[in-house]
């Protein structure tokens, strides 16, 4: 059996300067098989991966110790001539950003084909042919139009097949696919996570999937390897390792799944915000003046109302509007329409006029790195809008309004005088909560607030938004593309499709029984992995 | 009091040796030019006379205080008025005794007179002591860099920030407005405005501001277009904050890195384009201490090379110390390298 391991990776170890993120780290791959490496982030899976191909900042990165076994050969021991020999060639490697990945500025052939001149001295001509192969193996219907296509005419799911057109060109033996479908839609990624099944069959290549989704390992993977702060917890067969965990962190990533449902909204609760026909538009201007052409309906007319308690999901795929719909409501995008916060209307109101009414309606963005001010401490950014809303007065009292807020969202009072780079992710989403919290607003927008988290640190902020809303009575407007997230939050759904509303109604009948067609693939996709 | 960031910046700027001597020496340099009058002039420091204590170099006194005849200031530098003051009391000189526009009435070989004990770098053709204007023309050109970089600044990232945080057509109208402003050839029109007002430091001042205030808006517009789409201006915008709050506290911060960056090289820029013009003759009045002034003086006097030579090393000290002291601060806003 042992000539039938093409990957062998022994007591690897990496070093950063002087802070060491893997471990001692082994695995192995054999030909024809997937092995999937799963861990949260900072566990050390792309870097193990990434050493496989020495593409690491050396020399600040460094292997104390380790050995990595490629067909017998140890690739740490190589030139830098063989490894470039091996890369894009015996080994390909895909990546999670199909944009960055890919030059701007060259097209789909040129791409393609510079892997064919380097690693199989074609002429021009020959690799014309294998790519137009090659675009239709990863499943285009007119490979001749992509050719000349620029990455930026692409979509992100077409953007990923030339991505794995190019690592397919060398004909790799292994394939590493570092989060090939993180950055895609679910519908996106159950058709590249087919496609790249198919392909490995066909080829008889095998493939090392890193990923952090149990849904894609149980999917894909035929044996598993759980790594955490650098070392391998658990591994075994996919089947064994996710029904019979003995570990206690593969337990408790298993467990991690969001939970539960929202808390039943009273009869005669109020409504907080109603709005009507809303409907944005954006010009598309054309021509050497920029003259208007045309407008691209970004939200098309959309009514809704929240009550206090009550969360309102809306799910949608990327460019489906659901961002936008949450700007407008906020009166952060112009919008045509009416919105009606607490009773009285906001139509036509100034910056100056919207300010009182401001404080009942906050937002949480996504990205916890990028939504806290990085020169602010942590007090400043919380207590900026308890002075601006005259929420509290004097230094100590406004500071007293920070402790409590830091409390409520579970975090030490203590760290008000740190800077957000002193935090993890979820702790940052925190603190964006505590922002928000500190005003006491009736109606609060999550703009994907969980979607750059783990999923265990997700689960924790879910509780702590359902505690939340359950103690001040808060009514969510919750937007996300993750289903799952999304039926542990919400009591009813609005799903979202090019500006519209193709469903809406109650979460679990949503779940249960969906009646439009987008509904039931967005479902089936995100469930299943099937389309 | 600082964030660990801007601590971080500052140990990188420490280990750069070049860039944080360089720093130290300038400010040495600056601090000791700064006290031009207590280094080289033509009036003692302290004057003690028949008990009483005279300061010459703030205060002006009448020769007759010292017993003279004449009811004009004291000519500290005249013997027979020295030799009054000495009969009664004693002075106090400064280092050197000349000031920038003494004129030594008493050089054994004519102007351009070369270095002796009494006229340490020399004198130039009317008879000055060199050292003397080296240091007032040291400080005032450095006075005028300064000054013009300061108000630069401001006018830069002002229009930098409302061009790149509105966008849309204001933006558009400033671009082209200072595409147009930019192509206009900058030195000759000063050297025409030059000729229609009779220039003097304040004027100078103003008209190079004219032109040199674009030299920043360019990155601070970009930062703020970066900027304010990030999510914490959104929350901000969200929050209710007025307009000027979110751009001062929120996007600002992000320019100041770019900012400060340029900051020592528009200081070299426009000390150049002083020293340019008064090569020229079109800057500072005559009679006023400029290097640009001696370098003339030493293209036209090149048998008396102390002129030329002097004024090339400080020129080229003066503009390598901040060229030096830029690269130090480039290099310790560089993410890329502050990171680790």
């Amino acid at each position: 059996m042992s000539k039938d391991i093409i990957l062998k990776v022994e007591e690897l170890s990496v070093s950063f300067g002087e802070s060491l993120a893997v471990n001692k780290v082994s695995f192995d791959v054999k030909r024809g098989e997937t092995v999937a490496l799963v861990g949260e982030s900072g566990s050390g899976k792309s870097v193990s991966a990434l050493s496989i191909l020495k593409l690491l900042p050396y020399p600040y990165a460094h292997h104390p110790s380790g050995q990595i076994l490629f067909e017998g050969q140890d690739v740490l021991k190589m030139s830098a001539e063989q490894v470039r020999s091996i890369r894009g060639g015996s080994i390909a490697m895909i990546f999670q950003e199909p944009m960055t990945s890919l030059n701007p500025l060259h097209t789909v052939e040129k791409q393609i084909s510079e892997s064919l001149f380097i690693h199989k001295g074609l002429t021009n001509h020959q690799a014309h042919e294998r790519c137009l192969e090659l675009l239709k193996l990863v499943g285009f219907a007119e490979p001749e139009s992509k050719l000349i296509a620029y990455p930026h005419q692409l979509s992100g799911g077409q953007r990923q097949r030339v991505m794995i057109a190019m690592a397919l060109a060398g004909d790799p033996e292994l394939l590493i696919a570092d989060e090939p479908t993180t950055a895609l839609d679910v519908t996106t990624q159950a058709q590249i996570l087919a496609l790249l099944k198919d392909i490995q069959k066909k080829l008889n290549m095998s493939l090392l999937l890193i990923t952090h989704d149990l849904g894609i390992v149980k999917h894909m993977s035929d044996r598993v390897f759980v790594m955490c702060n650098g070392v391998v917890r658990e591994s075994g067969n996919t089947n064994d390792v996710l029904t019979k965990p003995v570990d206690s962190y593969t337990k408790m990533l298993l467990s991690a799944e969001p939970k539960g449902k929202p808390q039943t909204v009273s009869v005669d609760a109020q409504t907080i915000v109603s709005a009507e026909h809303i409907t944005v538009g954006f010009p598309i201007n054309k021509g050497l003046f920029r003259s208007k052409a045309g407008e691209f309906i970004a939200v098309n007319d959309i009514s809704f109302s929240i009550r206090q308690g009550e969360t309102l999901g809306v799910v949608g795929e990327s460019g489906s509007g659901k961002t936008t719909l949450a700007m407008a409501l906020l009166k952060l995008q112009e919008s045509k329409g009416h919105i009606n916060l607490l009773g009285q209307s906001l139509d036509g109101l100034s910056n100056r006029e919207l300010r009182p009414h401001r404080r009942q309606m906050q937002v949480v963005f996504q990205d916890p790195v990028g939504s806290l001010s990085p020169r602010m401490s942590i007090s400043q950014i919380i207590g900026e809008g308890v002075k601006l809303h005259g929420i509290a007065k004097t230094i100590d009292e406004i500071d007293d309004h920070v402790q409590v807020a830091l409390q409520e969202v579970g975090l030490n009072p203590n760290v008000k005088d740190r800077y957000p780079h002193e935090f993890s992710g979820g702790q940052r989403q925190r603190i964006a909560i505590a922002r928000a919290l500190v005003m006491r607003p009736k109606l609060l927008v999550l703009d994907e607030p969980t979607s750059a988290l783990d999923r265990a640190v997700q689960a924790e902020v879910i509780d702590l938004l359902r505690n939340l809303q359950n103690t001040h009575n808060l009514a969510y407007l919750f937007i996300s593309h993750d289903l799952k997230v999304v039926r542990a939050m919400s009591h009813r759904i609005y799903v979202m499709l090019n500006g519209q509303v193709v469903e809406q109604g109650e979460t679990e009948k949503i779940f249960t029984n969906p009646q439009h067609a987008y509904t039931q693939k967005l479902l089936s996709a995100a469930f299943d992995m099937r389309l | 009091m600082f964030s660990p960031l801007t601590i971080k910046r500052l140990k990188h700027f420490q280990s750069n040796k070049r860039g944080y001597w360089s720093f130290w020496i300038f400010l040495a340099l600056f601090i000791l030019t700064m006290g031009a009058e207590f280094i080289s002039n033509d009036k003692p420091i302290f004057v003690s006379y028949n008990d009483h204590w005279y300061v010459p170099v703030f205060v002006s006194y009448p020769e007759t205080d010292f017993g003279g005849d004449f009811q004009t200031e004291a000519n500290y530098r005249d013997p027979v008025v020295a030799d009054l003051i000495n009969q009664k009391g004693f002075m106090i000189w400064p280092l050197n005794r000349y000031s920038y526009n003494t004129i030594n009435y008493d050089l054994t070989v004519p102007a351009p007179s070369p270095p002796t004990r009494e006229n340490w770098l020399g004198t130039d053709d009317q008879g000055r002591d060199v050292f003397a204007r080296l240091i007032y023309g040291f400080r005032i050109s450095v006075l005028f860099g300064l000054i013009i970089t300061f108000f630069s600044s401001v006018i830069g990232v002002a229009a930098g920030a409302v061009q790149g945080y509105f966008g849309g057509t204001i933006d558009i109208v400033f671009q082209r407005f200072i595409e147009i402003w930019s192509g206009l050839p900058v030195l000759f029109l000063l050297i025409i405005m030059g000729s229609l007002v009779e220039p003097n430091f304040w004027w100078l001042l103003g008209l190079m501001l004219l032109f040199s205030w674009m030299a920043l808006v360019s990155v601070v517009r970009v930062e703020f277009l970066r900027a304010r789409n990030f999510e914490y201006v959104k929350a901000a915008r969200a929050m209710g904050l007025p307009t000027p709050i979110i751009m001062f506290r929120h996007v600002l911060p992000n320019a100041m890195v770019a900012t400060l960056t340029y900051m020592p090289f528009i200081l070299n820029g426009s000390i150049t384009t002083l020293t340019s013009l008064d090569f020229l003759g079109f800057g500072l009045p005559p009679g006023s201490a400029s290097l640009g002034e001696m370098l003339a003086q030493g293209k036209n006097n090149l048998h008396a090379p102390w002129l030329g030579i002097t004024a090339f090393i400080v020129i080229a000290t003066l503009l390598s110390l901040l060229v030096f002291i830029g690269e130090g601060v480039r290099d310790a806003f560089d993410p890329r390298k502050s990171r680790r």
